[in-house]
């Protein structure tokens, strides 16, 4: 692509590996519905999308801006209120709004509250942002019981999203149409947040994440910048709100909870927060402890606990970094070396893994779950929690686990040290 | 603002902080595309005068203006978009971004993009010919790519003079420019200096007497918060009063040893 | 007037737990820069073992036992947990804070179960101290504040009578020099993080029967304190301390008032019917708004005075 500027002409040569990228993970988003399907697979990838958008969305301020915020769903739960009294006003024929525009209400429904608290709470910065961020996230949970009209009391508001004249058959009835709509919005809404981090703003606002005060002496009130990114984070917040509305078709004073601000946080870190698709990534892995897991097993946050501790402690830098670390050694040509001492410390990991699970499940059954006996079965084995076995075998496998850890760990090491000739 | 108006004019400035006064009155006057130096022994409040001058603290009493214009108590980002950049003693870049983003951050404000959310900053020539062009300036074009914490010291702190110049501010302030470089290092960010600053008003904190007395035009001596002395180099080297200030050694010496 | 001294003396016994929760939880952040998420968690912790070893060697005993195993928790953590983390910054050592509160609400819930449990005040406290009326003040209640005031009158004489004392002072506020000093501080850490989860494990001791003992009366608990020590100053003791009996009284009489906007519009002569706009609003009495009070006072003070009532440090 040739331009004339003046005398001089310049190439551009077309983006092509930005438009293959997006395009991929559009068909991605397409098919994956026809490679999973039933109703709990659907259910689960559009719990998915919506919580990508809600990480993504979490990381302008974590990632990009480095500001850490414990009351983020505020923004996303009080988007969601207001779409789903505007859906019920359709509903009611008072509104005219297509309901797959019904996002973007909810959208600038939470830029207009970012707009709100962010006046307050971005006057401070570091952790005395964090407390005000969850005192704020309180406020306006303890207030949820205050407003029934506005948050529906106890049991919420509920709604019917099948309303309005269908267009092209589509009433936004079946799971899988609001899937689709869940990925449409994705897919914009991922588009929409990565080109932001190349403008002006997105890297001004790494700059204050890397030296806030430095930036005041290259003429930016940081303040300002602070504010400015916690309205558009706060406005995609809100279009994930209303998807959620939309696909659950009640919102409750839950949505705007501490355990909603504590789960971001959890996925956003958890996939990554130093790079752009960490949080998509995190976000999958945090839907699938939070809706599949917790179907298999009632410890399933001690477990999503326990792995975002291990994280925080071993890998800060998330399952992405994880991923991004192998990129050099796949590129040089090192990468099939390392598979061994790999392929070694995930036998440990699996064998520690076993241990935790026996444990912890065996404890819950003992001290929780006795009321019909401690007769229980993991993975097909069928033991009683309440014999000496089993705890042995826990036992042993922590002993063998930790072991074998120690000792792939150092392996691992020592690969990565020498370049993989050790 | 006449052709005669001070760039920078500090009159009788004072700074406190709780019961001690750092800043016992200072006078100062830079005039326009002058080159002056503050020297003093530690602890004489050098750093501070430059807080005071770019926004960092605001005076306690006393006038700052800039240009004839009063800007004590004013916020960094004011002082800098009236056109008055600092440098940082203690290298003060953009860590994990590369070296030409770095640059880039810096002429953001001063191209008018302000918080712009809708432009795309790879489609912005201006800013990155004039990233490019300060990337040259400072010779780091090799190294553009490289991420900021990764540079080696002497490598840092050019790229903190070409952040501190690359928005185009008329008046530079360079707080120990040569702070811990060897003297190959530090001739050479002389010369880096003395190109960087052609045409602008160069106020500089430094210890390293050679590299004061080789750039500057005017030099103010800073001892225990007041201006001894404040006259060209030679007037500065024969005077008595800051001689004593520098505790026994000659100025003569200091600038031997060097 | 009995009513406003009794509710007056609660509101004191309250805000004295707080100010126990909040103390630990200043000096941790005081010394270490970590605001310590899983501080609310240790009171929970003390609450259920006191709960357990109650139930086994009785209340007594379980008052010093119970703070001591929490201190021992707590000095694990900071050796084993935050001292691994404390090299990737304070936003790190927060999160690992933050994940640890979580682990140990589940591994409550895992171990004792998902109901409160029926931690009770022993018979020999149950009961009313004096009446007024028809108002009575609980003994518990007094216990309590006599707890809390040893344990302040304790934490002060160590800070200010004995060395490590000087040395924990020192390095509240200059840790790096405490240390080329030959002090070993990271041992002091340690002793600081696990004295700080023992004083909240403490409150825990004495609040988990006053209140109820549940999985998640940290949370509940947590929040509030962090109001405390943000509203009091982050760093400051006595802003700590001013701060805690502002918000324990301040709740204590918010939840008996059932006076509401329209109340005082009706005094004015203006009535308030469900016609009225915002009338749910104009309705709400203090007492319904009571659990939003503290956090309404954080916001107000940090619009006002970010800094807290007495802070030095910003965080």
């Amino acid at each position: 692509m040739a331009t004339m500027t003046g005398t001089t002409m310049h190439y551009r040569p077309l983006n092509l590996a930005r438009w293959l990228i997006w395009g991929f993970t559009a068909l991605v988003m397409a098919v994956l519905p026809l490679l999973f399907p039933g109703g709990f697979a659907v259910t689960l990838l559009s719990q998915m999308g919506v919580m990508i958008i809600f990480a993504l969305s979490y990381n302008m301020l974590l990632g990009q801006t480095g500001m850490l915020s414990f009351g983020h769903s505020v923004y996303a739960g009080l988007g969601a209120f207001i779409a789903v009294h505007v859906l019920n006003m359709i509903g009611a024929g008072k509104v005219w709004l297509p309901v797959s525009m019904l996002p973007l209400v909810g959208g600038l429904a939470g830029a207009f509250f970012g707009v709100l608290f962010g006046y307050v709470t971005t006057r401070r910065s570091g952790t005395t942002f964090a407390m005000i961020t969850l005192g704020i996230g309180e406020m306006v949970f303890a207030s949820s019981l205050m407003f029934p009209d506005f948050f529906g009391g106890e049991g919420g508001i509920s709604t019917n999203r099948v309303v309005g004249e269908p267009f092209l058959g589509i009433t936004f009835g079946p799971g899988r149409q609001v899937y689709y709509l869940i990925a449409a919005w994705c897919l914009v809404s991922m588009i929409g947040m990565y080109a932001w981090t190349q403008t002006p703003l997105g890297r001004i606002a790494n700059a204050v994440r890397d030296n806030p005060e430095r930036v005041e002496f290259i003429g930016y009130n940081t303040q300002r910048v602070r504010y400015l990114v916690l309205i558009l984070s706060a406005f995609f917040a809100g279009i994930a709100g209303a998807l959620s509305a939309l696909n659950f078709e009640i919102v409750s004073a839950e949505n705007v909870s501490a355990v909603r601000s504590g789960g971001v946080l959890l996925a956003t870190f958890i996939g990554g927060a130093g790079v752009f698709f960490g949080p998509v990534l995190g976000a999958i892995v945090f839907i699938l402890f939070a809706v599949a897991l917790s179907d298999l097993t009632k410890a399933w946050l001690l477990y999503l606990g326990l792995f975002f501790v291990l994280m925080v402690m071993f890998v800060p830098g998330g399952l992405a970094s994880l991923i991004l670390r192998q990129v050099p050694l796949i590129a040089a040509g090192r990468f099939k070396r390392m598979l061994p001492s790999y392929a070694q410390g995930a036998v440990a990991g699996l064998l520690l893994l076993a241990a935790t699970i026996l444990t912890v499940e065996m404890i819950y059954k003992v001290q929780v779950d006795s009321a019909n006996g401690t007769a229980m079965s993991l993975f097909g084995i069928g033991f009683d929690a309440g014999t000496l076995a089993p705890w042995l075998v826990a036992g042993l496998l922590w002993g063998v686990g930790a072991l074998a850890w120690r000792y792939a760990a150092a392996r691992v090491r020592a690969m990565l040290e020498t370049g993989g000739t050790a | 603002m006449t052709a005669t108006t001070p760039a920078l004019e500090l009159t009788d400035v004072r700074k406190r902080f709780g019961q001690t006064e750092i800043i016992r009155g200072v006078n100062l006057c830079v005039q326009r595309g002058e080159r002056h130096a503050m020297i003093g022994p530690n602890g004489a409040g050098k750093s501070t005068t430059f807080n005071l001058m770019s926004g960092r603290f605001s005076p306690t009493s006393g006038s700052v203006k800039l240009n004839g214009e009063d800007i004590g108590g004013k916020p960094p980002f004011e002082i800098y978009r009236m056109g008055l950049s600092r440098s940082f003693q203690i290298t003060n870049i953009f860590h994990r971004l590369s070296v030409f983003e770095n640059l880039r951050c810096a002429v953001l404000w001063a191209l008018g993009y302000r918080y712009s959310f809708w432009h795309r900053l790879s489609a912005l020539r201006d800013a990155r010919l004039r990233a490019e062009e300060v990337l040259e300036l400072i010779g780091m074009t090799h190294r553009r790519h490289a991420q900021a914490g990764m540079l080696t010291y002497a490598e840092q702190r050019a790229l903190e003079i070409g952040i501190t110049i690359a928005g185009g501010a008329e008046v530079i302030l360079l707080d120990e420019p040569t702070a811990g470089m060897s003297r190959s290092e530090s001739d050479h960010a002389v010369e880096l200096i003395r190109k960087v600053t052609v045409g602008k008003t160069l106020i500089m904190v430094e210890h390293d007497m050679s590299v004061v007395f080789g750039l500057a035009d005017r030099i103010s001596v800073l001892v225990y918060g007041e201006v001894i002395a404040s006259d060209t180099p030679e007037a500065i080297r024969g005077n008595p009063k800051v001689r004593e200030a520098y505790l026994g050694t000659t100025l003569d010496d200091a600038v031997e040893a060097a | 007037m009995e009513f406003f001294v009794i509710s007056l003396l609660n509101g004191i016994s309250y805000g004295l737990l707080l100010f126990m929760l909040s103390s630990g939880l200043t000096l941790i952040f005081s010394m270490m820069g970590v605001l310590n998420f899983a501080h609310a968690s240790f009171y929970m912790l003390g609450a259920y073992l006191a709960y357990s070893i109650a139930g086994t060697i009785g209340f007594w005993p379980a008052l010093i036992v119970a703070p001591l195993l929490v201190a021992g928790a707590g000095a694990l953590v900071e050796r084993f947990g935050l001292r691994t983390v404390h090299k990737y910054g304070h936003v790190a050592e927060l999160l690992f804070t933050f994940g640890l509160a979580y682990l140990i609400e589940e591994g409550v819930k895992l171990v004792w179960g998902l109901a409160a449990v029926p931690y009770r005040i022993p018979p020999e406290l149950d009961g009313p101290l004096f009446t007024v009326f028809t108002s009575s003040f609980p003994k518990y209640r007094a216990f309590m504040m006599l707890v809390s005031l040893a344990m302040l009158l304790g934490i002060y004489l160590v800070l200010t009578r004995t060395r490590i004392g000087l040395v924990i002072q020192a390095a509240l506020t200059h840790p790096e020099m405490v240390e080329a000093l030959g002090h070993n501080v990271p041992r002091v850490f340690m002793m600081v993080f696990g004295g700080g989860a023992a004083l909240a494990g403490l409150a825990g001791v004495i609040g988990g029967n006053a209140f109820v003992t549940e999985p998640s009366m940290a949370a509940a608990v947590g929040s509030i304190v962090f109001v405390v020590a943000v509203v009091g100053g982050m760093g400051s003791l006595v802003g700590a301390f001013i701060a805690s009996i502002l918000i324990g009284v301040l709740q204590t009489f918010a939840v008996t008032i059932d006076a509401s906007a329209a109340t005082i519009f009706a005094g004015l002569g203006m009535t308030v019917t469900d016609a009225t706009p915002l009338s749910s609003l104009w309705k709400l009495t203090v007492a319904q708004v009571a659990p939003v009070l503290p956090y309404l006072l954080l916001v107000v003070m940090l619009i006002v005075r970010p800094r807290g009532l007495m802070g030095t440090r910003e965080g």
